[in-house]
């Protein structure tokens, strides 16, 4: 995260950062170290603890001809700040009649994972998809991590950044060089016959695992990874499901109005004809997120779940 | 509820301050020009021409007339869902303000923010907000651009007096001022907030003045209704966001004339503060006054009767423009200029 950032940083001087802890502390997950150094305390800034007035300053700053990004610590924080959200951000531009200019990025830590209890740990990329005028990225790999952040920071609108917090511990290849990716892409990480499994964020590592279990099971799957909500890549998805011709998506947000209820309805009223079977989604129940290892393990969608969802769905 | 003069207000306003007389007519043909197109704006509801709701300056028109004017061409104005005054104040000429009013294709807003949200980038008015305490964070930001950028440029935020009751407000004058940020925030104290009077729930009797030592900021109160002193206020709070010293909080004690919102008719409040208030219009009081030092009543009128001219040209123009077209509905989500979310 901190080599995204710094690129970014890097790459266009009104380019600034700030948030709770981020800069001389270097973050609460330590995924801004060295920043603060590199790029000095007027372009990287700690703030107090005030949600609202670290969004109102990204917005004004955006307005005015600057690129911030700003952290929300943990994504269930975006509750006490949804005004500046909901109300300023994402609807500012439509309002004025296309007078008003938001480039800016809020990145922030979602997810389950840590065993942080319910106030800490929701995924809540779906409160974001619900509001028109906001894109909602949310990547799965340390290379999108990056390149999906140079994106979002280059994108003139407002994008919300989910970072799944129990992947921060997670490795991956990154290429040298700097690497800025498409918003609006999904990926097909693994090609199978027999069905799509969509996910996103930290559920994309569970379906590439399940996968392979499934493929000792003679099971084909095909793994897309969602990777930005708005837009929405349906191309993708549709071309899948055309050709394995069964649907799943693996969802970390709670049931109710999850994401893949979007994706599952798109599917539903433009490629009924292709399935050949129902369509399901694998959620996290509708709870908050409890804490103990045992209960926050049940709760989230784990691969071994998808393999028996997958398993008995296809009979 | 306290009056006037418990306030420590003159009965009328003292007008002690001097400016040069370009100026002093200038100020009264900014206020003149809220006045009449409110006032213009109010009978159209009552034709029903102006549809939803709206929210008069009516009685406030020195705090947007003063800043207005002390403001430099570049500064930002926010404002609140009570924006219509503040607007005319950037020089937004009226015809495109009442076309919005009237849900006008040649709206300031192309019809798409209505009376709430009145905004005039090109003249630097940023926008007027309808969440109570939001914008005051929003004007940080556009300060801490000024700074960053080194451009001189200041941030000035009009909001009421029950606004500093909300979190945003305090979160927002605690950030202005840790960071020095060029920012002037206005409270317009009318002593209501909708139909609740804010002394009723307020911990300190000044909402504003009584909380800034709390962000290290001196105490400034000033008499709304005084243009003059509104006047000196703003350009002494805009030299000092300008010169790097940081942020001023500004409570301008006024009244507004009428209830809240159009469906208001401001029922609750007693007979006599209403004419003690009245006897401190803003405009009239300030027109006696400029007769009395010396104005010819002739420049008067005709400024009275300039104004009335673009008001009624203007509300002809906004009557006679089409409707928006449908298909901005699904327009300017994007900066694309388009609301596709999907391939
Ligand atoms: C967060 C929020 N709460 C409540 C409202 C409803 N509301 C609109 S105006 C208003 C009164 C605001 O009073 P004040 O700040 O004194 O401003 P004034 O209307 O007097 O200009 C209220 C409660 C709102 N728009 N936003």
């Amino acid at each position: 995260m901190a080599r995204g950032i710094a690129q970014e940083l890097e790459h266009d001087d009104r380019v600034v950062f700030l948030g709770e802890d981020v800069a001389s502390a270097g973050g609460v997950f330590k995924s801004t170290v060295g920043l603060l150094d590199r790029f000095g305390p007027r372009r990287v800034r700690d703030t107090p603890i005030s949600e609202q007035a670290i969004l109102g300053a990204a917005m004004g700053a955006a307005m005015t001809g600057l690129r911030p990004i700003a952290e929300i610590m943990f994504s269930d924080f975006l509750a006490v700040c949804w005004d500046i959200v909901a109300n300023e951000i994402a609807k500012t531009r439509y309002m004025t009649g296309g007078q008003v200019s938001l480039p800016l990025v809020i990145r922030t830590a979602n997810g389950g994972g840590l065993r942080f209890g319910a106030q800490h740990s929701q995924a809540v990329e779906n409160w974001a998809m619900a509001v028109p005028g906001l894109k909602v990225v949310a990547p799965a790999t340390p290379r999108d991590v990056v390149g999906l952040f140079a994106a979002a920071v280059r994108d003139p609108d407002p994008v919300i950044f989910f970072e799944a917090k129990g992947l921060y511990p997670g490795k991956g290849e990154v290429p040298d060089g700097e690497i800025v990716d498409e918003l609006g892409t999904a990926r097909v990480l693994r090609n199978g016959r027999d069905c799509t499994i969509v996910a996103l964020a930290a559920m994309v590592p569970r379906a590439l695992e399940a996968a392979e279990t499934l493929a000792g099971l003679g099971i084909d799957a095909t793994v897309v990874d969602v990777r930005s909500l708005v837009p929405l890549d349906t191309r993708t998805i549709l071309e899948s499901v055309a050709a394995t011709g069964r649907l799943f998506t693996v969802e970390e947000n709670p049931r109710l109005v999850g994401w893949g209820a979007e994706v599952v309805s798109i599917v539903a009223e433009e490629a009924w004809s292709e399935l050949s079977g129902p369509a399901v989604r694998i959620t996290t129940p509708h709870v908050p997120l409890p804490s103990a290892d045992a209960l926050e393990d049940h709760a989230r969608p784990s691969a071994a779940r998808i393999v028996e969802t997958v398993r008995k769905t296809l009979g | 509820m306290p009056t006037p003069t418990d306030l420590g207000l003159p009965e009328t306003p003292a007008f002690a301050s001097r400016v040069d007389d370009e100026l002093a007519l200038r100020l009264y043909r900014s206020m003149l020009r809220m006045r009449r197109l409110e006032k213009r704006a109010y009978d159209l509801f009552l034709q029903n021409l102006v549809k939803g709701t709206s929210h008069l300056a009516l009685g406030q028109e020195a705090i947007a007339a003063a800043f207005g004017e002390a403001m430099r061409a570049d500064d930002w104005t926010f404002a609140t869902y009570r924006g219509h005054a503040h607007t005319l104040a950037r020089s937004v000429p009226m015809e495109p303000v009442m076309a919005e009013l009237l849900g006008r294709s040649t709206g300031l807003l192309s019809g798409k923010g209505g009376s709430m949200h009145l905004t005039s980038v090109e003249h630097h008015m940023m926008g007027s907000y309808a969440i109570v305490g939001a914008h005051l964070t929003v004007a940080n930001g556009a300060a801490w651009s000024a700074q960053l950028r080194g451009t001189d440029q200041v941030a000035v935020c009009f909001f009421g007096d029950g606004t500093t009751n909300i979190g945003a407000f305090h979160e927002a004058l605690n950030l202005a001022a840790t960071w020095r940020l060029p920012v002037v925030f206005v409270c317009e104290n009318n002593f209501w907030m909708e139909y609740t009077p804010i002394d009723t729930v307020t911990a300190v009797p000044r909402p504003a003045a009584d909380r800034s030592a709390a962000y290290g900021l001196e105490p400034v109160f000033v008499d709304g209704n005084d243009v003059l002193a509104m006047y000196d206020a703003a350009s002494a709070a805009l030299a000092r966001a300008r010169s790097g010293d940081g942020p001023t909080l500004v409570e301008a004690a006024t009244y507004r004339h009428g209830g809240h919102s159009r469906a208001d008719p401001g029922k609750y409040r007693a007979e006599d503060e209403i004419r003690a208030w009245l006897a401190r219009d803003p405009i009239d009081t300030y027109r006696g006054h400029l007769v009395a030092t010396g104005v010819d009543e002739a420049r008067l009128k005709e400024i009275d009767d300039d104004v009335a001219r673009e008001l009624d040209e203007a509300t002809e123009a906004a009557k006679a423009a089409p409707p928006p077209d449908v298909d901005l509905v699904e327009r300017d989500v994007w900066a694309d200029g388009g609301a596709s979310w999907r391939n």
